[in-house]
């Protein structure tokens, strides 16, 4: 499907959800809370059949995180981006590891660098950062080290 | 003296502690995990239950350096991720950058780039080659191997001045033009390669014990695959198309007659044959580009000081382990905001415990070789 076709199918199936046109793919804005069953849609429909997760991270604005989900259909070859606004002080949303796989490993490390809860994640413990880390979350802008963070 | 193994039947259903049940860790230091990877591993008798694996000792935290490096400086960080494939991982950032300033690039910097990539391919395939067989206790292919992979290394240095991290393709082309020298050079490796291609098969792919050790295990369903995330060689031994030199073409791939090399049976043996078979691939393409490397400049003119529209980009490429997707958030500064670094190799790593859950500690280290891991790349 083009993009102009996806965003027709995406906003029939989540009408409060709004989008970023512009780029090379389709950007699609929702809350937090409809991400599961959005999620689900968006992997079972026969006509999407986003199968693969290729990308999953987050970007830390200052007063609000974002969540990025990049998918792709390995059977009709069409990419989408799906972005969720996240509360800085209590960020939270849903796991999808159960809908894709890989992203048990992507949550788990959004979780460590960027203190992200993933609600009912399987098993949501420190991946990269050493056992008993204790402090911010590194990849936060407003992380401090002083003794390994050397300011260009 | 042996106890006997106790069979374990259903493996999803054994609980992790209990009598027969222990743990043991592989690595950091090991060297079948070619590189600092824990991996700590539950087992009854000799059966795997679980495998954890424990990641960051070689952590570097690039994506957080690129935040205060300029799109000129943070290519020299990204040949340190994935090393065996340094030129593919500076390709990527290249394009991003340039997709995001839209810089049309000289054809002939677009020669000499899929040029290096696919040697660096060859030669990170081979370095794969000889490990795997180390790994199940052949040490004789390392030599082998190795006498390929050092003529591509000395191309490389001849032409980008380093054998590893070769920093060579920057915003606009490549750094400098090639060496005099660099097409007889990759002529000899061509030919060097033809006469000793078939002792790969010989010593190693044909041998009968070697067959024994990878055919069956590790198995992987297509679904498993594109689930795990996992690309590269380990979906295509699979049956999962996965090559984003024929899907998503970049730079002149969709210009140039090669194949997607695909395998069904997603054990190991499929995806070893797979990437013995991607090298000759590789050879197609370096014969059809050697002597039409157009004239002209190896760099379009750009500005001093390169500044990305506020925006995201996004480019993925086909590394020698599979999809690397470099992710730029600018606000139209001179540094990018937030950089992501989708490595392949931590979405094929992610698959390990789900391949050999139930299979023989034996087995473990013929699965996971056939992932080709690089531990850099994995921590980042």
């Amino acid at each position: 499907m083009t993009n102009e076709e996806l965003k027709i199918k995406i906003s029939e199936l989540l009408p409060v959800a709004t989008f970023e046109e512009g780029g090379e793919w389709l950007n699609i804005n929702i809350e937090p809370a409809d991400w599961l069953s959005f999620a689900q849609q968006l992997r079972n429909d026969s006509s999407l059949y986003f199968d693969y997760l290729f990308c999953l991270t987050c970007i830390d604005w200052k007063t609000y995180l974002t969540m990025v989900y990049h998918l792709s259909s390995t059977k009709y070859r069409h990419n989408i981006v799906v972005k969720a606004k996240l509360d800085r002080n209590k960020p939270e949303i849903e796991t999808v590891s159960h809908i894709w796989r890989t992203a048990e490993f992507h949550e788990r490390e959004v979780y460590e660098m960027f203190g992200v809860n993933f609600l009912n994640h399987p098993d949501l413990r420190l991946l990269i950062l050493p056992d008993g880390w204790e402090g911010k979350n590194p990849l936060r802008k407003d992380f401090e080290d002083p003794v390994n963070m050397i300011k260009l | 003296m042996y106890r006997e193994t106790q069979i374990v039947s259903d493996v999803a259903k054994t609980p992790l502690t209990g009598e027969g049940t222990f743990t043991i860790n592989v690595g950091p230091q090991h060297p079948a995990t070619h590189g600092v990877l824990h991996l700590v591993i539950t087992l009854n008798g000799e059966t795997i239950l679980n495998i954890e694996p424990h990641l960051g000792y070689i952590h570097r935290s690039i994506e957080k350096m690129c935040e205060s490096l300029t799109y000129r400086q943070f290519i020299y960080v990204t040949s340190r991720m994935d090393y065996l494939s340094a030129h593919i991982n500076n390709h990527a950032c290249a394009l991003c950058v340039e997709k995001g300033m839209q810089i049309e690039i000289p054809s002939r910097a677009q020669v000499i780039r899929v040029l290096m990539d696919e040697l660096t391919r060859i030669a990170s395939h081979e370095l794969w080659w000889g490990a795997m067989a180390m790994d199940v206790g052949a040490f004789t292919p390392f030599f082998h191997a190795f006498r390929e992979r050092e003529t591509i290394n000395d191309i490389m240095e001849e032409t980008c001045g380093a054998r590893l991290t070769m920093n060579y393709m920057v915003p606009g082309g490549v750094m400098y033009d090639i060496h005099p020298n660099f097409q007889k050079r990759v002529k000899d490796f061509l030919q060097l390669y033809k006469r000793k291609i078939h002792e790969y098969d010989e010593l190693v792919t044909g041998n009968i014990i070697f067959q024994n050790r990878m055919k069956g295990v590790g198995v992987l369903t297509a679904e498993d695959v594109i689930s795990y995330g996992c690309t590269g060689p380990v979906a295509r031994g699979s049956g999962v198309s996965s090559d984003i030199r024929k899907l998503y073409p970049y730079e002149i791939y969709d210009k140039l007659e090669f194949d997607e090399v695909l395998e069904t049976a997603g054990d190991s043996f499929a995806r070893y044959l797979i990437r013995l078979r991607e090298m000759n691939q590789s050879i197609r393409i370096v014969e059809q580009l050697i002597d039409n490397i157009p004239e002209g400049d190896f760099q379009a003119k750009t500005k001093a000081v390169l500044k990305l529209p506020k925006g995201e980009f996004y480019q993925r490429v086909e590394t020698a382990r599979g999809e690397l997707g470099v992710y730029i958030v600018s606000e139209g500064g001179t540094t990018p905001y937030r950089i992501k670094f989708r490595s392949p190799g931590f979405s094929n790593l992610s698959i390990l415990n789900h391949m050999v859950k139930g299979s023989k500690i034996g087995d473990l280290i013929a699965a996971m070789g056939t992932l080709d891991l690089v531990i850099p790349d994995i921590d980042r």
